[in-house]
């Protein structure tokens, strides 16, 4: 561990990361600084939620270094990585809650597993962070009664209930109602305003992430192709950008995947 | 050449596995006793889940299993005019043999393919990693009390087999074919050890560590997909049933 009060909570340094022969990540360097919304965008297949994993220590970079809240990730001990772990809060895509637990055990759960809390506050915990998510009434429900929306904010509660430094979202907006959606992007900004923590939302809805992030990077080809605040990036001049910000159907992400000559294929002429 | 190739691809790939399977084995067996004090609940309610609903497909399948026995048993000592040792012949066959062994069989069936499942779908849908990022080794809270479950279940599942057997096999031989009553249980005590007893106690451990290894094993290391779940569910089955055949010739040539 070093220094924990670093104005970056999450550094990312020449991480290079592959999959067989694919190359994920390629040099790529990113700086998460404390208290803002950061957006991880790019098209889908650029590995933003590999990123993710490899920033939770879920995966091994081929080389590079990240250092979350002063921890290296993949030089600690697993007992290091476990204790950095509980101060950061992830909202799976799916919401990943535990199916045989009502929405309040998912909630206590952590709780349960980490402190010696009586029964009574861990009650008041839980039923103040489901509050919080306007799901105070769902409390004895079971995942299965719950739709995508809501089991995302049940999700929420559960990330931030042992109060986390850093809240990492996987997705958050994806198949969402627009009202679900509206929820999800006003709860992003009111919990890392409100608890005054860190937040990194991976998605390509470009709208939503407009409406809550500080700064964005727009990953392509394993790198980041632009940053800034999500203003800027939809004035940037270059192409990748503009296509990914726009939602051009073609561009340097072509709509076709690889393939040989059309008329050629049709006509039978690629089986000679 | 090729042959010779795909050969030895396989019987690489089958010590990599049981390799993995032993190492998976070892770290269960290190994380076992703190999980007996700090996880005992977990730990009944999965004997519950793997132990008490078995037990209605074990007591049906034990009392068939054990007038089949009585019937057979009858037949074919009756040929020698020994039919008297019907009673000391069907209790040593279900308690040394066909308790511990069949009850494994269905104890692979039932328990071990919802063992699988269950923790393959858990990976599937994240439930896992979600814990992983809680701060909470799946291992010890989800693999560890399933495993301990199907252990401690499995000795009391092959007892109650045997012993719900050998009144099928009384209710045949007695009921059915005139064996007497007396002479049926006067055998039995006559002719079965202790040892017997114990033989068919520790296999059904034995095996019992090893249908419960196989099934959190397949589960936990599952393609976390639909039909990487349905072939863990399947290879459960499949090697459980070679492990305690196999298992069961190495104890019994031991044993003897």
């Amino acid at each position: 561990m070093s220094d924990q009060r670093d104005d970056n909570i999450v550094k990312i340094r020449g991480l290079c990361f592959a999959r067989g022969q694919r190359r994920i990540f390629d040099n790529l360097t990113i700086d998460i600084q404390r208290g803002h919304v950061t957006a991880i965008m790019g098209p889908s297949g650029t590995g933003k939620t590999t990123l993710l994993r490899l920033i939770t220590g879920q995966l091994l970079p081929d080389r590079g270094e990240i250092l979350v809240n002063g921890y290296h990730v993949h030089r600690s001990s697993r007992a290091e990585l476990y204790e950095m772990r509980r101060n950061i809060g992830m909202l799976f895509q799916n919401g990943a809650l535990l199916t045989d637990y009502s929405v309040f055990e998912n909630v206590a759960f952590p709780l349960r597993e980490h402190t010696n809390l009586p029964d009574r506050l861990i009650r008041h915990v839980v039923l103040t962070k489901l509050h919080a998510v306007g799901l105070r009434g769902a409390a004895q429900l079971m995942p299965s009664e719950l739709s995508g929306g809501m089991a995302r904010r049940v999700a929420l509660a559960r990330a931030i209930v042992m109060d986390p430094d850093l809240l990492i979202y996987d997705e958050p907006f994806a198949g969402l109602d627009p009202i679900s959606m509206g929820v999800v992007v006003r709860l992003i900004r009111q919990m890392n305003d409100a608890l005054g923590i860190s937040s990194i939302v991976v998605s390509h809805d470009v709208d939503e992430i407009t409406a809550v992030a500080d700064r964005s990077y727009l990953l392509s080809d394993g790198r980041v192709v632009a940053s800034g605040r999500p203003g800027e990036l939809a004035k940037d001049g270059s192409a990748i950008v503009r296509q990914f910000m726009h939602g051009m159907a073609d561009g340097p992400v072509p709509f076709h995947y690889p393939a040989p000559d059309y008329s050629a294929q049709l006509l039978g002429r690629d089986q000679d | 050449m090729g042959l010779l190739r795909d050969l030895l691809f396989t019987f690489r790939a089958f010590f990599e596995t049981f390799g993995a399977l032993s190492l998976f084995l070892l770290r269960l067996a290190v994380y076992t006793p703190r999980a007996l004090v700090r996880r005992f609940p977990l730990i009944v309610a999965q004997v519950h889940n793997t132990g008490a609903l078995s037990l209605v497909i074990i007591m049906i399948c034990g009392f068939f299993v054990g007038m089949v026995l009585g019937l057979q048993g009858y037949d074919t000592l009756s040929r020698f005019d020994s039919e008297d040792i019907l009673g000391a012949a069907t209790a040593l066959a279900l308690l040394k043999e066909l308790g511990p062994v069949i009850t494994a069989l269905l104890f692979a069936g039932r328990a071990g393919t919802a063992l699988a499942s269950e923790i393959g779908l858990m990976k599937a849908t994240d439930q896992l990693s979600a814990m992983e990022m809680m701060a909470v080794d799946p291992l010890r809270r989800v693999v560890v009390p399933r495993f301990v479950g199907g252990v401690v279940a499995m000795p009391f599942l092959a007892a109650i087999f045997s012993t719900i057997g050998i009144a099928g096999a009384f209710l045949v031989g007695v009921g059915l074919m005139d064996v007497d009553s007396g002479t049926f249980w006067a055998q039995m005590r006559n002719n079965v050890d202790p040892e017997d007893v114990w033989e068919g106690v520790f296999k059904s451990f034995v095996f019992g560590i090893a249908a419960s290894v196989l099934a959190v094993f397949e589960g936990y290391n599952c393609v976390p997909t639909a039909e990487g779940v349905g072939r863990a569910t399947t290879r459960t089955v499949v090697l459980t049933a070679i492990a305690v055949l196999v298992l069961d010739y190495i104890i019994t040539a031991a044993l003897l």
